[in-house]
């Protein structure tokens, strides 16, 4: 029942609130800040379409309240774009190798993916596998997902960039 | 699948999280990572009136090496103590249990209290705990107690914690350097990561001789709690770990088995199911000290 003001940062931009104890940090995303790309699947932490980057680190935003964000920096699905409009390296693989059919559980896909490629930009399939081990996709079967993670991985690695560099 | 309402508190310590939970009469649930106890409230199966967030309590997390164990607070995160490097070295079957823990995402948020203090049957955290004989340490506003693992599983998602306990520590017992050393944890479930419909895990030490002088297993999803399997832990102790000490173990450890059924397997492939991860476990120890 209780109320909390609560300041968080997603997508680089600081957002004051008031919110109920039992709203959670996908549905603040979504209803509050009308960042819809970030999709609310099964609400319980089993789909991972919620997935969001917490201070950098994937989780699941169903099974956080808002309120316990405070202070968080969020990157939702919104941030991974360089500017409106555009897509990222990783979300140009998503399209290129089809890793996407029905696109519902495509934002989780990438949150787990850029996670994955900000650790490292030679992954094994295996180590690309744990990281979207996390993430139920009912179209592709996975295997275009892992073959997108990869395509990026290697077209990321091919640019040469800092680790950790935003590469969006 | 949205929470029913609550009031929600921030904890700044432990025993401020402890007072807060004293004054909520039993309406209260301490929150870490929330990774098992918010599907529940979202499912309705909890509905606390009051939320304990213990997640900015900061000596609530950290690993720490005491003499002859290893001291992980409540609300360090499952990700942080599997990349720990203290616990690789001296707790290899825990950091080997992690690896099987949820997913990347639920690692990240989902804490080693939290795992114990839920204790569901088929978590890994649980089994190593109760295989290694940890030590649960609870506060409440009256002070701290120590709970054996032993004592401390009482059931499916049931502990010894009391509604007013917060669950601040775990204490890992190491064992003293053996000349051979060796772990195994192995786990079968529908996919990777999910949830285990049968685990185990071995650890054993053996002299220089090659004569096993100390071996504790235990199995999880073979019962509404973890299983230490002692009987068949004792019938390795002495002998060489040859085929027939190992069959003869595995034989004991059957008797133990009550697995349950459940929308994803019969009773019966959960009770072979066990058997085969033992058997693997034990293969995957004693290779290693033996290696």
């Amino acid at each position: 029942m209780s109320q909390h003001e609560i300041t968080l940062t997603v997508n680089g931009r600081r957002h004051a609130a008031r919110v109920a104890a039992r709203l959670t940090l996908v549905d603040f995303l979504r209803d509050e800040l009308r960042l819809t790309g970030t999709h609310a699947g099964c609400e319980h932490g089993v789909c991972g379409a919620c997935s969001v980057l917490l201070d950098g680190r994937p989780v699941r935003s169903c099974l956080i309240f808002a309120v316990q964000a405070e202070g968080a920096a969020i990157t939702t699905v919104e941030g991974l774009a360089p500017e409106p409009g555009a897509l990222g390296v990783l979300q140009d693989s998503f399209c290129e190798a089809h890793g996407l059919q029905c696109g519902f559980c495509t934002p989780g896909m990438l949150i787990a993916a850029e996670a994955l490629l900000r650790r490292t930009l030679s992954p094994s399939e295996e180590e690309i596998r744990e990281a979207i081990g996390g993430n139920l996709c009912r179209c592709t079967g996975y295997k275009q997902i892992v073959e997108a993670i990869r395509i990026a991985a290697e077209r990321l690695g091919g640019a040469n960039l800092a680790p950790g560099t935003d590469h969006g | 699948m949205k929470a029913a309402e609550f009031d929600y508190a921030r904890a700044a310590s432990a025993d401020e999280a402890c007072r807060l939970l004293a004054g909520a009469g039993g309406e209260g649930r301490i929150i870490a990572g929330g990774q098992t106890l918010v599907p529940l409230m979202a499912m309705r199966l909890v509905r606390p009136a009051l939320l304990v967030d213990i997640n900015a309590v900061a000596d609530l997390r950290g690993i720490e090496a005491g003499e002859n164990h290893l001291n992980v607070q409540a609300a360090t995160p499952q990700a942080d103590a599997l990349a720990n490097l203290l616990l690789r070295r001296r707790l290899p079957l825990l950091t080997k249990a992690l690896g099987f823990v949820g997913h990347v995402q639920t690692r990240n948020r989902g804490t080693i209290g939290g795992s114990l203090a839920h204790a569901d049957p088929a978590a890994e955290i649980c089994l190593a705990a109760a295989t290694l004989e940890a030590e649960l340490i609870a506060r409440s506003a009256q002070g701290e107690r120590i709970i054996a693992a032993r004592d401390f599983f009482i059931g499916a998602m049931a502990t010894a914690l009391a509604e007013e306990e917060c669950l601040v520590a775990v204490r890992f017992p190491v064992w003293p350097t053996a000349p051979r050393f060796g772990t195994g944890f192995q786990e079968t479930s529908i996919r990777r990561s999910d949830f285990a419909l049968a685990a185990a895990a071995a650890q054993l030490a053996l002299d220089e001789r090659g004569v096993c002088r100390r071996a504790a297993l235990g199995l999880g999803g073979a019962a509404t709690t973890p299983l230490v399997l002692e009987e068949a832990a004792g019938r390795l102790v002495g002998t060489t770990l040859a085929e027939d000490d190992v069959a003869a173990a595995l034989a004991l450890a059957e008797k133990d088995l009550a697995p349950i059924a459940d929308l994803h397997a019969s009773a019966e492939y959960r009770r072979r199911a066990a058997g085969a991860m033992l058997a693997r476990a034990l293969a995957e120890a004693r290779a290693e000290a033996l290696g």
